[in-house]
């Protein structure tokens, strides 16, 4: 169980570092300065919501019997005897042991990509953020209040651009198709728990992410129709396994980017 | 033909109770954009309750040619300035 709780709070927290990372890469090359501050901004939001969840996955795992800190990752890099802290599980673990979604590693292509992937995503956590806040956790309660506030900003930003780039001109119209109708197998795992949520859902400590699809099929479905977008079928085959940790190539990259400067100096700070 | 957006610009409260004040101009497609825009450039970090956004086009300047004409005729006249007047302590912000 414990271990159980460890990795869904590291999925939640590997999902927040791995798009905040992904969208920290547009930081000074954005389309014009007010979008680059914009997303810049949506980029640190994410990376706040991660420490706070890597600080409580820290705790949980500090907690942890020295038997169950062994099952619960594959390659945890940390010396023998430290105790784990925000920076340590995001640095010292390897991608196998990573728990975020695929959506969120995809590369970010160019605007119309970046855009539909922060689309998808954000009109999944404003609901799973308000459905958290009746969990029996009261640590995800507090991370859930905080986060709504952000993710429903980073929403209506989205779901704005979603609007503007597809009933815009041909090319953007074209361009934001293209990235739907790409990224939309890599939408649907977010509803297909893993393991460990199985389990922190029957608890009542984790959000019963099911019953959240058909609201989001319905706000999605308004936004894509505004923006004359057509909307992929509702049961396409979908992608899954970020969560167990089978992960498409990008995220090597993305960690080998993230990782470096500590696997190669340990310890190093500024 | 001109590609770059039209040029807002943007009028910020920086507490309930007192005027917006010009702040500084942006890039926006639409008021909308301008709106968020506004807030990640200018709000970040927590200088504002409201925002106004205008589309610079639609402002009207005075011309800096007239200046003379316009201002330097104020110059001589005190009699204008409320400054015979004792205000209550309670009166802030006039």
């Amino acid at each position: 169980m414990s271990v159980s709780k460890l990795h869904y709070v590291l999925q939640l927290a590997d999902n927040a570092l791995v798009l905040g990372h992904r969208i920290s890469e547009w930081c000074g090359h954005g389309p014009i300065l007010e979008q680059d501050i914009a997303i810049t901004n949506t980029a640190l939001d994410h990376l706040g919501q991660a420490r706070s969840l890597f600080q409580y996955a820290a705790d949980l795992y500090n907690d942890l019997s020295t038997g169950e800190k062994q099952q619960a990752f594959a390659n945890f890099l940390i010396e023998e005897g430290k105790t784990a802290d925000e920076d340590t599980l995001p640095y010292l673990r390897d991608a196998w042991d990573f728990k975020n979604i695929l959506l969120v590693e995809q590369a970010n292509e160019d605007w119309a990509y970046t855009i539909t992937r922060s689309f998808f995503y954000d009109s999944f956590m404003v609901l799973f953020y308000k459905a958290l806040q009746s969990s029996k956790d009261e640590r995800l309660v507090a991370i859930a209040e905080k986060s709504l506030k952000e993710a429903k900003y980073h929403l209506k930003w989205s779901s704005e651009w979603m609007i503007r780039l597809g009933d815009g001109t041909e090319e953007s119209h074209e361009k934001v198709q293209n990235a739907v109708n790409d990224l939309w197998a890599f939408s649907g795992e977010v509803f297909l728990p893993s393991k460990a949520e199985k389990e922190m859902i029957a608890a009542g400590l984790a959000v019963p992410v099911e019953n959240l699809k058909s609201e989001w099929f319905h706000y999605v479905g308004q936004v894509l129709g505004e923006a004359t977008l057509t909307m992929p079928a509702a049961d396409a085959w979908m992608h899954q396994g970020g969560k167990e940790g089978t992960h498409t190539e990008n995220l090597g990259f993305i960690l080998a980017d993230l990782q470096y400067v500590q696997r190669a100096y340990p310890n190093m700070t500024w | 033909m001109n590609n770059e957006w039209p040029l807002w610009e943007i009028f910020v409260r920086s507490k309930t109770g007192l005027d917006h004040k010009h702040v500084g101009s942006l890039h926006a497609a639409d008021a909308q954009m301008a709106m968020e825009n506004a807030r990640d450039v200018y709000t970040r970090r927590m200088e504002g309750v409201s925002i106004w956004v205008v589309e610079s086009e639609h402002i009207h300047a005075s011309n800096p040619d007239d200046a003379d004409a316009m201002f330097d005729p104020a110059n001589d006249k005190v009699y204008r300035h409320p400054t015979f007047y004792n205000l209550p302590k309670e009166v802030e912000y006039m």
